[in-house]
C-alpha cells in the first residue's frame, strides 16, 4: 500500500470514514476507566442529568474519532505526531449503540516553517450517528512526511 | 461541589498526578490510537517523538480522569460538612489543547487546573460558563499538556 504523504491532502473535501458501532459496554468501561461521571455510568442518574440517557465521555467519542482516523488513513499516512488541537465541540451525546460515521474535511494544508521537510494538514473532523446528526466538531493540525522524504516518517 | 457563585478566577486545584507506564500506554493506543510509535518501543525512538510515547487522547483522558475524582473528593467533602452539592453540567468542549512535549513510557504527570474565565450564559439563567486552564507538567518541571475546557456550573439558588 502507497504511503499517503502531504501532498495527498489538499484542501476540501477528503472522505467519510465507518461506520464504528459503539457498545454500552465500552462506553461503562472508557467511563469507568477516566470519566467515572454518573451520566456516563449511571442509567438513572443519567436519565435525570440534563443528557437525559446514558452518554459516552466526551473524551471517549474523541478517542474514537481518533481510531477513525488512523483506520480510515492515518494508519497508511506518513503522520508524524499532532501539536494539539485547536478546537473540539461536543454538539449531541454519544449513545449505546450509536454507529458513528466521520466525516474529513481538510481546512489547510502548509509546510512547516521550522520543519520543511514536514508539512501541516489541518483536518475538520466531524463524527455523527446513524440519523445524519452530529455529535462532535474537531478541528485538529497534524504533521504529515512530504512526498520523497516520507521515508524519515516510516523510520527507515 | 462548587456551585458558579463560590468560584473565581485564579483559583487553582493540584489534581494529582499519573505514571504512564509502557504498559498502559500500548494498552491505549491499541484500542485507540494504533500507530506504531504508539506501540512500539523501537518505532518511538525512531520518531519525532524519541521514545515510546503516549498518544495525545491518553493524556487527555487521563487528565479527566484525575478531575473527575478531584471534583468527587470535593463533593464528598462537601456533603459530609452538610452542604448542598451542586451537579454541575456536561461540557460543550475546549479548545488550544496543546501537546507541547512528549509524554514517555515512565513520565508522571502532575495535572492542575485554573480557572481563567466566568460569565453566565445568556441563553441558560440558571448556568454559569467557567473556564479552566488544565495543564500537566513532568517530573522534571516541564509543561507537556495544556488546554482550555469550558464547563457549565448551576448557579446557587437556581434550582437542581
Amino acid at each position: 500500500m502507497t504511503t499517503l504523504t502531504f501532498e495527498d491532502f489538499p484542501p476540501g473535501r477528503f472522505g467519510t470514514f465507518g461506520p464504528r458501532h459503539v457498545t454500552r459496554e465500552e462506553i461503562l468501561a472508557f467511563a469507568a476507566e477516566f470519566d467515572p461521571q454518573p451520566m456516563h455510568l449511571d442509567e438513572e442518574a443519567a436519565k435525570k442529568s440534563l443528557l437525559k440517557g446514558l452518554s459516552g465521555s466526551g473524551w471517549h467519542l474523541c478517542s474514537i474519532m481518533m481510531r477513525m482516523m488512523v483506520d480510515g488513513f492515518m494508519g497508511r499516512a506518513a503522520s508524524l505526531g499532532s501539536p494539539g488541537v485547536n478546537e473540539v465541540r461536543w454538539l449531541a451525546p454519544l449513545r449505546p449503540g450509536d454507529d458513528l460515521l466521520l466525516d474529513v474535511e481538510v481546512m489547510e494544508a502548509r509546510i512547516s516553517r521550522s520543519r520543511p521537510e514536514t508539512g501541516i494538514v489541518t483536518f475538520k473532523t466531524t463524527a455523527r450517528n446513524a440519523t445524519g446528526q452530529a455529535l462532535c466538531e474537531m478541528v485538529s493540525p497534524i504533521m504529515v512526511g512530504r512526498r520523497g522524504d516520507a521515508g524519515a516518517g516510516q523510520g527507515g | 461541589m462548587n456551585f458558579f457563585e463560590d468560584i473565581e478566577v485564579g483559583q487553582r486545584s493540584e489534581l494529582g498526578s499519573f505514571t504512564f507506564t509502557a504498559e498502559t500506554i500500548k494498552k491505549f493506543a491499541v484500542q485507540f490510537d494504533p500507530q506504531r510509535f504508539h506501540l512500539d518501543e523501537e518505532e518511538g525512538r525512531k520518531s519525532l517523538f524519541g521514545g515510546l510515547a503516549a498518544s495525545g487522547w491518553h493524556v487527555g483522558s487521563v487528565c479527566m480522569k484525575l478531575l473527575v475524582a478531584d471534583t468527587q473528593r470535593r463533593a464528598k467533602e462537601a456533603a459530609a460538612r452538610g452542604e448542598t452539592v451542586a451537579a454541575w453540567g456536561p461540557s460543550p468542549g475546549f479548545r488550544e489543547l496543546r501537546w507541547i512535549m512528549p509524554v514517555l513510557a515512565g513520565d508522571t504527570i502532575s495535572f492542575a487546573s485554573e480557572v481563567v474565565e466566568m460569565r453566565t450564559s445568556d441563553s441558560r439563567p440558571q448556568w454559569g460558563i467557567v473556564q479552566a486552564r488544565n495543564t500537566g507538567t513532568n517530573q522534571q518541571g516541564e509543561l507537556v499538556f495544556s488546554v482550555l475546557a469550558t464547563a457549565f456550573v448551576p448557579r446557587r439558588g437556581a434550582g437542581p
